[in-house]
Order: C-alpha cells, then structure tokens, then sequence
C-alpha cells in the first residue's frame, strides 16, 4: 500500500498562525508520524481522512486520488474507505457495542438496531473478546475494552487504511503498556496499513516500520 | 364548567400545534444557531429570542401587522387563498408557537453545542451522508434538551393570553382559549367558574414542569460520555 502525501492548509486564530506544509510517501505497512505537539501531526490525519480540507496538494492511496488540487478532485470523508481510531476513540455513546461496531454497515438513517447480529458484527465481537458486553454502553467499559471496540468499528468496513490519532496519550502509563502491547497484537491479525501519529519515542520504536518526524508543519524522513 | 371544558380542549389544540410548529423551527434553526458560521448569528438568536421579553401587545401588534388584512403576509394569503388568520383558531397558533419558539430554541441549541464535533466526525468517516449524520448521532444526542424545552414551550403555549386575544380575539368556542375564558369569566363576575378553570390549568402546568424537569438534568449526567 502506497500512501503519497502533499498538503497545504494555513490555519488562523486571533493572534496564532499555523502553516501545514507536508510532503511525505511510504509503502510500509506500519508508518509512524511523530513530533512534539502542536507541530501538525494531528491536521495531517485530518486532512488524509477529509475532515479538513487543504488548500493545495494532493493525497494519493494505492491507486486511488483522494485528493489533487489541480484537478479538484476532493472525495468526501464518508467515500474515503478509511478507519480512524480518534484519541479517546468517540465511541457513540448512545449505542451500545454491538451498535457502534455495526455503526458503518448501515449507510441510511436509521441506527443499527440494539440486537444486530450481522456476519460481520458477530466475527469482530468474537475476535476481540467483546461477546461478554456487546449489549453495554461505551461508558460501562473498561479503557481496553474500548480500544478494541474502537477499532472493531474502524476496521468493520474493511478500511484501506487505519488512521490512528495518539491512541494511548491519554492513559496512565501502566495501562499505556498495557494497551499498546494488546494493539500491536490485533494490528498483527490484521493486514491493513496503518499510519499512526505519535509523540512518544516507545509508539515509534514499535510501530515505526517507517519513521517521519513532524517538525513546524513539515515533515522529514528519520 | 360547561363554558370551561371548550376552552381547554381548544387550549390543548392550540398548545400542541404551536409545539409541533416550535419542534421543527426549534430544531433547524437551534442547529444553524449552534453551528452555523455565518454574519449576524447573534442578532438571528437575539431577534428569535425577543418574544421572550417583549410585552405580549407588542408582539400581537407585530403579527397585526404581518398577518392583518393589509399586512405583508396578510394580504398575499388573502389575495392567493382567500383565507386570513385573524380571529381564527389558526391565528392562535401561530402567537402561541412565537411566544413559546425561544424557550426550545434556547434548550435546542445549548443541546446541539454540547454534541462532541468529534462523533459527528467519527461517523463521516464511517462512511454516512452529512444527513444520517444528523438523525443518527446530534440529534438522538441532543433529544433530552430539545425535549425538556418543547415541555417548557408547551406550557407556555397553554398560558398564552396577550398575543393570541389580539390576533384571534375572544370568540367562545372558536378562538376562546382557557386563559382567556379566564379573563373573561372574571370580568363578569364569574368567580365559580374563573377558580375551577385557574385550577385545571395550574394542575396541568405542574405536571408538564416536574416532567421537564426530570428530563433536563439526566443530560449531564457522568453516564453520557
């Protein structure tokens, strides 16, 4: 898989400016972004999944252009095929497990219903251990079990890449050991690429198939 | 009493037009007031909100104005439909469901602001159209608010008295709602039957109030996360 990123965005706030110029490719199935906070490593995410539109560039997965200024390509998030696994995972919280996972299935509006027991559900729920509280509520769970069904949601649709947002920033570093250990350990199962930012050296080591630090907006090999 | 059972049944009718009326505006203009981004938001929330604090004659003489014979819309329904509001049951509905808009619109959008933009986010990726993800994740998630306030609206509708006699008058069993009747019977003299309507509709608005009240505060319960 492919990843070719190009991207310029300039975001103003009273007395702020923050210029985003990044310019990156890999073809590891692991890649890593990291760098100190605020230097952008989160809007890159952004504007790969369609959540925030650059002002120029171009985002190219496999073969597929996501985006190209030029020609005024821009696909809308929801064509995207992408998985995003957001910082404190934005697990819906009016549904429960099973309907989080089943979430992405269902494209009308109408939610899935409290009992849907798709194929799909059904083989996520059981490879992540999930059967047991598949009918709770995000707020019932412990942080572990949030991550896998998280990333059950994510990867349900058969994503053709995972966008990981600093997925252990907010945990104490006890269960930060814990969580990462058991994340390297589903991402192994499953063959889908990954692109993950980070600002912590230990993310780096053990994801970092491909390293790429985020420095002020711009991005540089390691 | 016979007077007094006409007058309730219209005051119902009218409470709950105006409410349907206010859950629809309620909602889509709560929703643009909390994330539309556009000039003149807060005069838009200010203008909405005025009849909330503006007397009730004042408000009436506005729709006077819209609504009359010759007044903007007046005279274009007149002129289309052969049809006018005033001193009609309709024309009720339209003062009450003013009068009362702000307080869902007031509830509608300080629940539409507390949706965290990130689960919204969350099921763009996911693949939904911008409106499953309206009616699968803000507005199930803002219910309890809009739904405490439409409560707080209805009531207010029930109670509606100033702008509605000026735009629908005082005709009884047409346009006579309770809060009238009320008026009316304690003019003439009517004690008896003014107490006996003054209860009814006290009882009525305690019940809405005590249910609005134990819709409202579950919100911000810690289990919402």
């Amino acid at each position: 898989m492919n990843f070719e990123v190009s991207i310029a965005k300039t975001l103003k706030a009273p007395g702020r400016r923050f210029e985003l110029d990044a310019s990156f490719s890999t073809a590891a199935r692991w890649t890593v972004l990291y760098g100190p906070s605020g230097a952008g490593k989160s809007l890159v995410l952004q504007v790969i999944a369609g959540l925030v539109r650059p002002e120029r560039g171009r985002i190219v997965l496999g073969e597929r252009v996501l985006f190209d200024a030029s020609t005024g390509i821009d696909v809308p998030a929801r064509d995207r095929r992408l998985g995003y696994l957001f910082q404190d995972y934005a697990l819906f919280p009016h549904l429960n497990v099973r309907q989080n996972i089943a979430f992405g299935l269902r494209r009308g509006v109408l939610n899935p219903r409290r009992s849907d027991d798709s194929p799909a559900v059904q083989r996520w729920l059981q490879a992540f251990e999930l059967e047991a509280v598949a009918s709770q509520r995000p707020h019932q769970l412990s942080g572990g079990q949030r991550q896998r069904v998280a990333l059950a949601r994510a990867l349900v649709n058969e994503p053709a890449a995972l966008l990981l947002d600093e997925p252990f920033a907010a945990l104490d570093p006890g269960l930060r050991q814990r969580m990462r250990d058991e994340l390297q350990t589903l991402l192994e199962r499953v063959a889908v690429p990954m692109l993950l930012i980070t600002h912590d050296a230990e993310d780096v080591a053990r994801f970092g198939q491909q390293r790429l630090r985020v420095e002020a907006g711009r991005v540089a090999a390691d | 009493m016979e007077a007094a059972w006409p007058a309730l049944a219209l005051s119902l009718k009218v409470a709950l037009w105006a409410s349907a009326i206010d859950l629809l505006l309620g909602i889509g203009l709560g929703w643009l007031l909390a994330r539309g981004r556009f000039p003149g938001r807060e005069l838009l929330d200010a203008i909405l909100t005025l009849p909330m604090v503006l007397p009730p004659t004042v408000l009436g003489y506005y729709l006077l104005v819209l609504f009359g014979r010759h007044g903007w819309l007046g005279a274009w329904l007149l002129a289309h439909f052969d049809y006018s509001l005033i001193f009609t049951w309709q024309g009720a509905v339209v003062a009450a469901s003013v009068v009362s808009l702000p307080l869902v619109l007031r509830s509608a959008r300080a629940a539409f602001e507390d949706v965290n933009p990130q689960l919204e986010a969350a099921a763009r990726v996911l693949g939904l159209s911008e409106s499953a993800v309206f009616l699968r994740v803000t507005l199930p998630l803002a219910w309890r608010g809009v739904l405490a306030g439409l409560l707080l609206a209805f009531a207010r509708a029930l109670g509606e008295f100033g702008a509605t006699l000026m735009v629908a008058g005082s005709l009884p069993g047409k346009t006579q709602t309770l809060s009238i009747a009320v008026y009316e019977a304690v003019q003439a003299g009517q004690d008896d039957l003014a107490w006996r309507m003054v209860a009814v509709i006290s009882l009525t608005c305690i019940v809405i109030l005590v249910t609005a009240r134990r819709l409202a505060p579950q919100d911000t319960r810690a289990g919402m996360r």
